[in-house]
């Protein structure tokens, strides 16, 4: 049996198949730093029968908000969020990219008007073989890894 | 089809059916089958930055139909110097004015004019994203002279990598099934994106570097500008303006209905001794924006339907 690389944990999120690389992101995004006590670990570049390597976190005592889980979806389009209690999966959620992104993507853009003016960035994602996402604004299209958050 | 109030910032927002009725209404200006009056209509003219033949061909079109014209020509001569969003300057401007036409640097910045307002936004340019306006008179310069924009041969000629005129008139023309032949350099080629978007309509096309290779097959030339600012090597930019100059020589076995047409202004990408051939279109085409933009004043102030 092969010893686990990650601990488990009691109560808490684990967010898995997040592409490798992109944890400290995922962190960033939620917001977390270890500023307060509860259990943070970070697996990067583990090995993945889906995604050959990926990266995984998991986080004690934190429940995920909607507009949390569409700013993940953005760069980690096919990751799964397990609820834990108990030390046992309560529920597994798959991320969705919305199609409709608020408030969440910084134009990439730098001629962009949301770039220059206080307006709430609009993006859309389009499902081409690459998610792509397009601002509602200057109409330019990006891909998920050149996307910048706010 | 109601456009009472509708905004015309992206050609991309515009459906056939839609754009055939644009035209169709500006042909009926034109030919004088329709009479509509804008008297007591005030038209808000934002140009936030200069030009001369978008800014005059609105004041024109409102004018000639009994309208009247507030606004400014430049950022300097507005309240965007000190400070003022585009949002709160809509806001004060849709107090005095009835339909609002804006240019602007920032790209984008006609739609947040749109949506801060409920009185209809006609963009005239926003940086390098759209000027549907344009695009609009590109086709109805097409239809004009070849009786129909269905099953055309079309070649897009010079830039067509920055070229936000080219990008606007191949969405434009992907309703219409058209053949589409672009010349370009290497380093001016069309994106590929536009290329898959084309093959996902099941449009054909093909590319090309020398515009001889072409020009006896098309019923449109479709030149555009070169722009300097583009190249961040001089050299580079002096090698590539000349590589397409459209020369009366070459126009010897073109088919009879051949129109040359290009948004203007032109550097040296059509030479001067191709405008007293028939095939030059380029002045007539720009004369066409009046007949368009009166269609889009009437249409979207509720005049005509």
């Amino acid at each position: 049996m092969r010893a686990y690389k990650v601990y488990a944990i009691e109560r808490g999120t684990v967010i898995d198949h997040i592409p490798k690389k992109k944890a400290l992101q995922v962190l960033e995004i939620l917001g977390i730093d270890g500023d307060d006590d509860s259990i943070i670990t970070l697996g990067m570049n583990m090995h993945s029968e889906k995604m050959g390597s990926k990266d995984i976190i998991k986080i004690e005592n934190k429940k995920l908000t909607r507009h949390e889980l569409n700013k993940i979806a953005i760069i980690a389009p096919n990751a799964t969020i397990n609820i834990i209690d108990e030390h046992k999966v309560k529920e597994k959620i798959k991320v969705k990219v919305p199609r409709v992104i608020e408030n969440a993507i910084k134009c990439g853009n730098p001629k962009c008007v949301t770039r220059h003016q206080p307006v709430i960035t609009k993006f859309y994602s389009i499902d081409s073989e690459e998610i792509k996402f397009k601002c509602h604004y200057c109409e330019k299209e990006f891909y998920a890894d050149e996307v910048q958050l706010l | 089809m109601n456009f009472k109030n509708k905004d015309i910032i992206s050609i991309k927002d515009f459906s056939k059916e839609e754009i055939i009725h644009i035209l169709e209404t500006a042909k009926k200006i034109e030919s004088r089958k329709a009479k509509p009056s804008l008297r007591g209509k005030i038209m808000g003219s934002l140009f936030f930055e200069p030009s001369t033949r978008t800014k005059l061909s609105f004041e024109s079109a409102m004018k000639r139909l009994g309208g009247r014209v507030i606004g400014f020509d430049s950022a300097e001569a507005s309240s965007a110097k000190k400070g003022e969003t585009i949002h709160d300057t809509i806001k004060m401007v849709e107090i005095y004015a009835d339909v609002i036409v804006i240019r602007h640097p920032l790209e984008g910045s006609a739609r947040v004019a749109a949506e801060a307002t409920e009185k209809p936004v006609i963009n005239a340019g926003d940086g390098a994203n759209q000027h549907p306006t344009q695009t609009l008179l590109d086709l109805y310069s097409i239809k004009k002279t070849q009786g129909r924009l269905t099953g055309l041969n079309v070649a897009l000629v010079g830039d067509l990598k920055y070229g936000r005129t080219v990008h606007s008139l191949l969405m434009a023309l992907s309703h219409f099934n058209c053949r589409i032949f672009f010349v370009s350099t290497e380093s001016l080629r069309i994106p590929k994106t536009y290329l898959d978007f084309l093959a996902s309509k099941n449009i054909s096309y093909s590319e090309h570097e020398n515009p001889e290779e072409i020009i006896d097959k098309v019923d449109v030339l479709y030149a555009t500008r070169i722009q300097r600012e583009r190249f961040p090597d001089e050299a580079e930019y002096e090698k590539v303006k000349n590589a397409y100059v459209i020369k009366s020589s070459m126009l010897s076995n073109v088919r009879k209905n051949l129109k040359i047409m290009h948004p203007l202004p032109r550097v040296n990408e059509i030479d001067m001794s191709v405008d007293k051939t028939p095939y030059a279109y380029y002045f007539k085409q720009a004369a066409m924006g009046i007949p368009v933009r009166q269609a889009l004043l009437c249409l979207t102030l509720g005049v005509l339907k």
